[in-house]
């Protein structure tokens, strides 16, 4: 139990070490000619490496046996909502002066930005129900139901990264290869898991 | 993956700006002192990349970005697609001795190196906003060559229409080029009578001195009016001709990306807004004025045409 608390305090520290860097850079000038673009990029690039570290703790699980790791999902996954507001914050606030009619023509017109914002809003409710009150109150099925919306948002975020480079798609391609074979791991196992269970229940002979 | 490395040069050690845009007279004091001291002679005549350097009432009166910005933040993919890359790759780019080869629709087809060009027509402080695609700005203190005094050099043939200009195409200078991210060489294109507007240069320098690499040495193309992306860079070959030429964005992505390129914040990129820019320095976006603030003196270029169409 110490051990994991330890574990989860480092992981925590871990997870602000990307802000933390910015900070740091902010103070030492070191943010590029266009400090705003590299904040609200760094924010997005960490937000989706999150969401997909989050996603990776099930197949990791299941590889190691390790099945502590189960503990450190909603902390990871609610960093990865951190930085979603942040990145989101940094766009309304920062890049656009909190400019309601811009900011709604860009999500109105814009396709990258209405999927971002789409999957930032869809972000809210798993953040919300986050808690194990909300756990008891949805009930282990319908909370699990819900919270497969990750799936879907993970991808949204890949695509809203591709939508937005301008040519070279070397970096949303490799968060996309990623995401695929963290699902795809998901859709192999599910697969085979009537055989397996078959396997298990049969008495060893 | 955003763990970049910090700039070999720290901030902190970049000469002043004030007193970097002042140096010549600062190095002209410092040259009568030591001059005054060494008996007879005179080091007023220190060399320097372009002496005289002529003002041009063509320069917009804003005041220029920081040397910094200007050659740390450059979209020249020929060196890589991050805007960082450039000035950490450019090195490799050799950019003496340099011809460019003029030829096509023209009378006097040659191949010339800078200094004749320069000779040609003689550089002068062009100061221009440049507005880039992607909604940002800098105000650039360029040293340029009228471009027009070039063409007319060459004497353009009553067939000469367009002027197509093409990059340097050698991977092994360029090593961006190994990646098919564009299709290369980068080719860009003019009217005419864009290419003969007074605006119009051929950029050989920047605060004075030599054209950094990274900025698209030796002779870059620089059209206030227009995206930065019409401003070819390490340019090879200049070529008068009749049809209109295929730009390398518009082949890219002909729906974003057209031949002229004006800059109109009424036509927005299909994925964003032309209305405003940031320039770089400032915290709020302002405006982007048509033309790029230039519409005074191109507007009537383009007189009857319908600009959303011709984007």
């Amino acid at each position: 139990m110490k051990s994991l608390f330890a574990f989860k305090a480092a992981l925590f520290a871990l997870c602000l070490a990307p802000l933390a860097q910015l900070v740091f850079f902010a103070f030492t000038d070191r943010l590029g000619a266009n400090p705003i673009e590299f904040v609200l990029r760094s924010l997005g690039t960490w937000t989706l490496t999150l969401l997909l570290v989050t996603l990776s703790i099930t197949p990791l699980r299941r590889l190691t046996g390790w099945n502590s790791l189960i503990r450190v999902r909603r902390l990871l996954g609610l960093f990865a909502f951190f930085y979603a507001c942040l990145h989101f914050l940094t766009y309304a606030g920062v890049d656009q002066s909190f400019d309601l009619s811009a900011i709604l023509a860009d999500v109105v017109k814009r396709p990258y930005i209405t999927i971002g914002f789409t999957c930032f809003v869809l972000l809210i409710p798993l953040a919300a129900t986050s808690t194990n009150a909300m756990q008891r109150r949805l009930g282990g099925k319908r909370w699990q139901q819900l919270h497969r919306l990750i799936y879907l948002i993970a991808a949204g975020g890949v695509v809203h990264y591709l939508w937005l480079v301008k040519k070279d798609i070397t970096q949303p391609v490799l968060y996309g290869l990623v995401l695929a074979v963290l699902l795809g791991i998901r859709f192999a196992w599910r697969r085979r898991v009537p055989a397996a269970q078959a396997a298990v229940s049969r008495p060893p002979g | 993956m955003l763990f970049r490395r910090p700039p070999d040069i720290q901030p902190s050690e970049i000469t002043d700006r004030d007193l970097y845009l002042n140096r010549r007279k600062f190095l002209a004091a410092a040259g009568v002192t030591l001059g005054a001291a060494l008996v007879g002679e005179s080091l007023l005549a220190a060399p320097s990349a372009f002496p005289n350097l002529r003002k041009s009432p063509l320069s917009a009166s804003e005041s220029p970005n920081s040397p910094r910005d200007v050659t740390t933040y450059n979209n020249f993919y020929e060196f890589g697609t991050d805007k960082a890359d450039p000035a950490q790759n450019a090195h490799t780019l050799v950019t003496r001795p340099w011809t460019v080869r003029i030829d096509g629709e023209v009378k006097r087809a040659q191949s010339v190196d800078v200094e004749t060009l320069m000779r040609w027509s003689p550089p002068e402080e062009r100061i221009y906003r440049l507005r880039c695609v992607e909604a940002w700005s800098m105000v650039i203190p360029w040293v340029g060559l009228p471009l027009a005094a070039i063409i007319k050099h060459a004497e353009p043939t009553s067939r000469a229409k367009y002027v197509e200009f093409t990059t340097l195409n050698d991977p092994k200078q360029m090593p961006g080029q190994r990646s098919r991210v564009l299709e290369w060489p980068y080719v860009e294109g003019l009217r005419l009578d864009e290419v003969m507007h007074p605006l119009a240069i051929l950029a050989v320098g920047l605060y004075g001195d030599i054209l950094p690499n990274q900025n698209g040495a030796p002779l870059r193309l620089v059209v206030p009016w227009k995206y930065g992306f019409k401003s070819v860079k390490s340019i090879v070959r200049i070529r008068l001709v009749e049809q209109q030429p295929v730009n390398t964005w518009n082949r890219a992505a002909p729906n974003e990306y057209g031949f002229y390129a004006n800059v109109n914040p009424a036509v927005d990129h299909p994925r964003w807004s032309q209305a405003k820019e940031r320039r770089l320095g400032e915290f709020t976006k302002r405006p982007t004025l048509p033309f790029n603030g230039y519409a005074e003196q191109v507007a009537s270029l383009y007189s009857g045409m319908d600009l959303r169409k011709f984007y």
